[in-house]
């Protein structure tokens, strides 16, 4: 641990994080609160890699490399799951108020 | 069999049962309920030996940290496991009726999806209790954060899907927030070991960062209040065995991670002001969510906003412990509360379910004659409620006088006045429904038939409950030697 983390790299994570919690919070659509919630993670996962790249010697450090791998398939499987809700929960909705789905 | 297997299987059989009954549809309620009848015994067995030898841990694969993974079961854990076990069979039993044979036509996918994402949802909840590594946690907590959304949109509907959708956004909010946390964290001390870190960590901003976005993160997956607004709509708007096992077991997972945290990994970081804060946030979630319940006019809203209420209590044991002389007594407390509360809290939704089956709606004020119908169910709701209130001899009473007789041995006398002030409102919310459910009345409704099992399930629920307080000194004997807080390795 020689070097000190990127701070340009660890300063770009925290904002794509603040930003991703900000659109969720805002919560206009649902479809814009699923890219903010991939926009968060990949703040985190840029995080995770900033630090991984500390080690001395020039090597990276390999395990937040596979907690970040480990992070994408979540967040993949987490994204397809709330774009399945979206759209079922849209068709209900149409339903409801009597306009074809489309 | 030896510890180290029954630590693998408790949360690999229901993962391997969830697939099997995802792909043998036609199987899964064979297979779910064989399962969650088999995890009772692993989970017994896990105990006694706990109970005799102390604490287990291994590394899966023989890895060691920090590049392995740690499961270990101490006291804490495996009262949790047998929580998650005893609990989820009979919630299993009496999804059996809920799900029967004659809804197949009916309501086929509700039943076909239920049981693999039952399944998945008690295997995340084996491993997270098992798991020492922050990471492995997140990966456990968003396991069982997508489970249990699935099986809140199990129900379809506008409003089900709804709160799924919202759920689903808290819930990767908050694990989100954890994320960040557990990458500080192994920015800071190099690992994600729990008992590792907390050899290591000291307090630096950098821990304090984490702890504070950690903490965050799972006070928005266990509804702490102000991040309650979630639990009502989705708790309420699932399927009945879905409500009891979010109600019951998931909204511990979260809470159980906050212990860890706080008092075994930043033991010495953790501030008396920050432990207050927790407090206060709890005492909030306890007055709010016992008002709430007392203005629904719904069953199932009403027993939701109890639990934003009893989980309220649960973050009282964190100012109190900070500084503690008798810890053990006040983790005994604390504990015995959360396990009543489990079983009544399960108790309760299953005997809503079977209400809301019966007379086809569960409005509280058009109750009445309900006693005369399903006398069981009514008797149910009655005994489950005496334990939430917290009267002599429920469990729910010894946790809560552990907690007063903490309060005032630390002179915190402001919690004193929470708890007694909730245990009131408690009591006239459950006055106000049984007052509602055990009025008599001339005319006989038509009412769907109940299955024996739905009935008798929620009703085991509750008399375990109860009967908790007959029992204490053995979790009390678990937790004896558990060091959680205040001790390193």
């Amino acid at each position: 641990m020689t070097d000190a983390p990127n701070a340009t790299f660890l300063l770009a994570g925290a904002a794509l994080f603040a930003l991703g919690l900000r659109g969720i919070f805002a919560g206009v659509t649902p479809l814009r609160q699923i890219i903010a919630v991939n926009v968060m993670g990949n703040g985190v996962f840029l995080v995770f890699i900033t630090l991984a790249a500390r080690v001395a010697g020039g090597r990276p450090d390999p395990v937040p490399q596979a907690m970040v791998l480990t992070g994408i398939v979540v967040a993949v499987c987490a994204t397809g799951l709330a774009l399945t809700l979206a759209v079922r929960h849209r068709q209900e909705q149409n339903e409801r108020s009597g306009t074809s789905p489309p | 069999m030896s510890a180290r297997w029954i630590m693998v299987l408790l949360p690999m059989l229901p993962l391997v049962a969830a697939i099997g009954a995802f792909a043998f549809p036609r199987a899964a309620r064979s297979i779910g309920s064989a399962t969650s009848l088999a995890l009772v015994p692993l989970a017994g067995i896990l105990a006694s030996m706990v109970w005799r030898g102390g604490e287990l841990a291994q590394f899966v694969g023989g890895w060691a940290a920090p590049l392995g993974i740690q499961l270990r079961a101490d006291g804490v854990a495996v009262l949790l496991l047998l929580m998650v076990s005893v609990v989820g069979m009979l919630i299993s039993i009496y999804a059996r009726g809920y799900f029967g044979p004659s809804r197949a036509s009916a309501a086929g996918s509700e039943a076909r999806h239920f049981w693999p994402l039952w399944l998945f949802l008690l295997a995340s909840l084996n491993v997270l209790f098992l798991s020492r590594d922050a990471f492995n946690l997140y990966v456990a907590l968003e396991l069982n954060g997508l489970s249990a959304v699935a099986l809140v949109a199990l129900a379809g509907g506008r409003a089900a899907l709804g709160s799924a959708l919202r759920y689903l956004f808290v819930s990767l909010t908050g694990s989100l927030l954890y994320l960040l946390g557990v990458a500080l964290l192994y920015g800071g001390y190099g690992t994600v070991d729990l008992v590792l870190l907390a050899e290591r960590t000291t307090s630096e901003p950098h821990s304090w960062v984490a702890l504070a976005l950690m903490t965050g993160g799972l006070m928005m997956k266990s509804a702490l209040f102000p991040a309650h607004f979630w639990l009502p709509p989705a708790h309420s708007s699932a399927p009945a065995p879905v409500s009891a096992a979010l109600s019951a077991l998931v909204v511990k997972a979260g809470f159980y991670v906050l212990l860890r945290l706080w008092f075994e990994v930043f033991g010495g970081v953790v501030s008396f002001e920050a432990a207050q804060l927790m407090g206060f946030l709890g005492a909030a979630a306890v007055l709010w969510g016992s008002l709430q319940a007392l203005i629904q006019e719904r069953l199932k809203l009403l027993v939701a906003y109890s639990t934003v209420a009893q989980l309220g209590y649960l973050f009282l044991l964190f100012p109190l412990a900070i500084g503690s002389s008798q810890q053990g007594m006040l983790w005994t407390g604390g504990l015995m509360f959360l396990l009543s509360h489990a079983a009544a809290k399960a108790a309760m939704f299953l005997a809503a379910g079977s209400i809301q089956r019966a007379a086809g709606h569960d409005r509280i004020r058009d109750l009445d004659g309900i006693t005369h119908a399903l006398p069981v169910s009514a008797f149910t709701i009655g005994l489950a409620g005496i334990s939430l209130v917290g009267l002599p001899p429920s469990a729910g009473f010894i946790g809560k006088w552990l907690l007063l007789g903490s309060s005032l041995e630390q002179d915190q006398w402001w919690w004193v006045v929470v708890i007694l002030g909730g245990s009131l409102l408690a009591a006239a919310y459950m006055i106000r429904l049984l007052s509602h459910a055990f009025t008599r009345t001339r005319d006989t409704k038509a009412l769907h038939p109940i299955s024996w099992g739905m009935e008798w399930s929620a009703f085991a629920l509750a008399l375990l409950s109860f009967g908790l307080g007959f029992a204490a000194s053995a979790p009390a004997r678990l937790l004896e030697n558990v060091v959680l807080g205040g001790s390193g390795p």
